[in-house]
């Protein structure tokens, strides 16, 4: 009965953080359809700013998680939309190619500032008992974050004005230009909020992972995939496709080893992309986000 | 249709065997372009994902050739030290100990970190007849006359902690590593050494060095209830599993008693609560408190600044390794590989240096060496208990260089 409860939060624990990374990419990706292959290196800069605001600026774990993360890696984002992904917009494999060689140079950039060595916090509060054993209370909380996170998330984008226009231009850009609707910086700000969400899932995972500068690497391929066979409807997509496969890989992980976990999630991946070449919500939750 | 001609065919193979035998004469008989010095070449990854490792072994090693130096040099020359960065590559690893050898013609290469770095240049080393030195605890078992390895193995590392670990916390033990050669022949040794104390390894689980996220895994050894647990986990991602191992609140419920906790100076980067109470089983810790190694970490701090790094039992090697050899050519009275061979199997070759007495073994071509048990306090080390003069027994059975020195193997243990 014990394990079964630990189980069941672990698996849940492995979707939330799952979903969490995916978060920014599914807009930026599955709603903007940039490629953007820089995505893990925003996650590692959203830890870095965790990090470097608990540590050397003293500032609480939360503020900086919550707050100063996702602000950070999205003005970040900004200035890199501004400079560099606007000039590939609708061309893929360019874009593939150019945040490719993004990854490399924020990789490169962080080396030199904070040289190649682990960096880190601890995880905020301690742990609670479940029978005989023990889990992390942060983890909980973390899988809290996520459900509201993805809340709020819907809830901007088919319940707001700001969400409607996104929604249209992502759509149909001529069509909204046509309107009056200014699609360049309606690109901007939604490439910014998915860096910022980006920044956030760095922020909350650094806790609980090791920061590095290139710890982007370990999500950027589970990322894309779990977005992938999410399909078209960006936000729910991701959502099922990472309770699916969070729950395989933690399973997996579980029985066996991470490698298998790791394994499993590609295999039911191919297979679920074959029955469902367009992606979960191709077939099924068809009107969804 | 290949038109194959006998004629055509002689004076094909001719050629090839001509320039093969002209590639031979190349390699194997040293002739030194410039007599006033010695030359010696470090292979130690200084970037890419080992350079936690490489970056203070490649400083230790230019201290001693340094030190060396200011003290008159070697036999009257000066070392010039070559300093590759093979980038954790495995093909630079290659490409470097062949061109130290036939460009070069350096008369050591003091390198490799991991196994399987060492495993890609000890076979290249050895036909091109150039010494190598690898100066890095492991799992133990190489056996090559042109390869001494001042580097603790299974038997002197491992033994101490698994007695320890089963003597003081219980029977059953849990051990994970991470997934390549050395922590599953280390798992191997431990099991092997659980037999000896009439106990059992319960469970071995291997992560690739990339995996980060431990949850599962912390789960799994909780309901497995073990009486401690042994880690080999290797590298950045790894130092995850101690973070989240203290925010489940398993830091004092299961005891962990380590073989690599500390040599990529975890417990530094770790905050103190998270890494209070971790044994680790270290033939060298920076604490140690020679006088020798009090003067060595004072030397190593001021010549390197700011750089200097946490000195670790990796750390260290590249002096350790570097100070060894040159004691062999001390005592050879020549640089020609050989004579350096000789005199270091003698069995002569002693020495106290920062980590203590040192003896190079004739048999193993190993070293006999001190060990130590340490508690990790507030990012340090509470040295708790030392072993003296271990030696490096375990393939002694299967591995005598006196007897027959031109053995040529990675040995493993037999369960």
């Amino acid at each position: 009965m014990d394990t079964a409860a630990l189980l069941i939060i672990e698996v849940l624990n492995g979707i939330a953080s799952l979903a969490l990374a995916c978060a920014g990419l599914a807009i930026i990706f599955g709603m903007m359809r940039v490629i953007n292959f820089a995505h893990g290196e925003f996650m590692m800069l959203g830890a870095y700013t965790t990090v470097v605001c608990t540590k050397t600026l003293g500032i609480n774990i939360w503020v900086s998680m919550l707050i100063i993360s996702p602000i950070v890696v999205g003005i970040i984002g900004v200035i890199v939309e501004r400079t560099f992904i606007r000039f590939f917009y609708g061309r893929m494999i360019d874009t593939l190619i150019a945040t490719w060689g993004l990854s490399l140079l924020l990789i490169g950039i962080v080396t030199a500032i904070f040289g190649n060595i682990i960096e880190g916090v601890s995880a905020p509060m301690g742990s609670f008992e479940v029978g005989v054993y023990n889990v992390a209370q942060y983890r909980m909380v973390l899988i809290g974050i996520v459900i509201l996170l993805f809340i709020g998330v819907f809830l901007v984008l088919t319940r707001t004005k700001l969400g409607l226009i996104a929604r249209g231009t992502m759509q149909n850009p001529a069509q909204a230009s046509v309107l009056g609707i200014s699609t360049q910086r309606v690109y901007m700000v939604t490439f910014a909020v998915g860096a910022g969400l980006t920044g956030l899932a760095g922020g909350l995972l650094a806790p609980i992972s090791q920061v590095i500068p290139t710890a982007g690497a370990a999500y950027v391929a589970q990322t894309f995939i779990t977005v992938i066979t999410g399909g078209t409807g960006a936000v729910t997509g991701t959502l099922v496709a990472s309770g699916v496969f969070g729950t395989v890989r933690q399973l997996l992980s579980y029985e066996f080893t991470p490698v298998l976990g790791g394994v499993g999630l590609l295999i039911v991946a191919v297979v679920m992309l074959r029955l469902l070449p367009q992606g979960i919500t191709g077939k099924i939750f068809r009107r969804s986000l | 249709m290949f038109d194959i001609t006998r004629r055509g065919l002689l004076k094909g193979t001719a050629g090839t065997a001509a320039s093969l035998v002209a590639a031979g004469l190349a390699a194997s008989p040293k002739a030194f372009a410039d007599d006033d010095e010695i030359v010696v070449a470090s292979i130690f990854d200084q970037s890419g994902g080992l350079d936690i490792y490489g970056t203070p072994m490649t400083q230790t090693c230019e201290l001693a050739v340094e030190e060396i130096n200011a003290a008159g040099g070697l036999l009257g020359k000066k070392i010039r030290l070559i300093k590759y960065d093979p980038q954790s590559n495995m093909e630079l690893y290659a490409q470097y100990a062949q061109e130290a050898a036939l460009k070069e013609r350096v008369d050591l290469v003091h390198g490799a970190i991991t196994s399987a770095s060492r495993e890609v240049i000890r076979p290249i080393l050895r036909r091109f007849q150039t010494l190598l030195w690898y100066s890095v605890i492991y799992e133990g078992g190489v056996c090559d006359i042109n390869n001494f390895v001042s580097g603790v193995t299974a038997v002197q590392w491992v033994k101490p902690m698994a007695d320890y670990g089963f003597k003081t916390h219980g029977k059953r033990c849990y051990y994970i590593g991470a997934d390549y050669n050395a922590p599953q022949i280390i798992g191997k040794w431990t099991e092997v050494f659980a037999k000896e104390q009439s106990s059992e390894v319960i469970t071995k689980d291997f992560f690739p060095l990339d995996v980060a996220e431990f949850g599962p895994a912390i789960a799994k050894i909780q309901e497995a209830k073990p009486d401690w647990l042994s880690t080999c986990l290797v590298g950045a991602a790894h130092t995850g599993f101690y973070r989240q191992w203290y925010a489940a609140g398993m830091l004092n419920e299961i005891p962990i008693v380590s073989v690599t906790f500390g040599v990529g100076n975890e417990h530094v980067q770790l905050s103190a609560e998270e890494g209070n109470g971790i044994v680790s089983a270290q033939p060298y810790f920076q604490e140690l408190q020679l006088p020798a190694n009090v003067e060595f970490v004072k030397r190593y701090q001021e010549r390197f600044g700011d750089d200097a790094q946490y000195l670790n039992s990796v750390g260290i090697g590249g002096y350790l390794g570097t100070m060894l050899w040159s004691l062999g050519v001390k005592a050879a009275g020549s640089h020609e590989r050989e004579d350096v061979i000789a005199a270091l199997r003698s069995g002569d070759i002693a020495w106290d240096g920062p980590a203590g007495h040192m003896v190079v073994d004739p048999v193993t071509n190993h070293v006999i060496q001190d060990m130590h048990m340490a508690e990790c306090q507030n990012q340090t080390w509470n040295i708790f208990e030392s072993y003296s003069q271990m030696y490096p027994s375990d393939v002694i059975d299967r591995c005598d260089l006196t007897k027959d020195p031109d053995m040529n193997a990675h040995l493993e243990p037999i369960i």
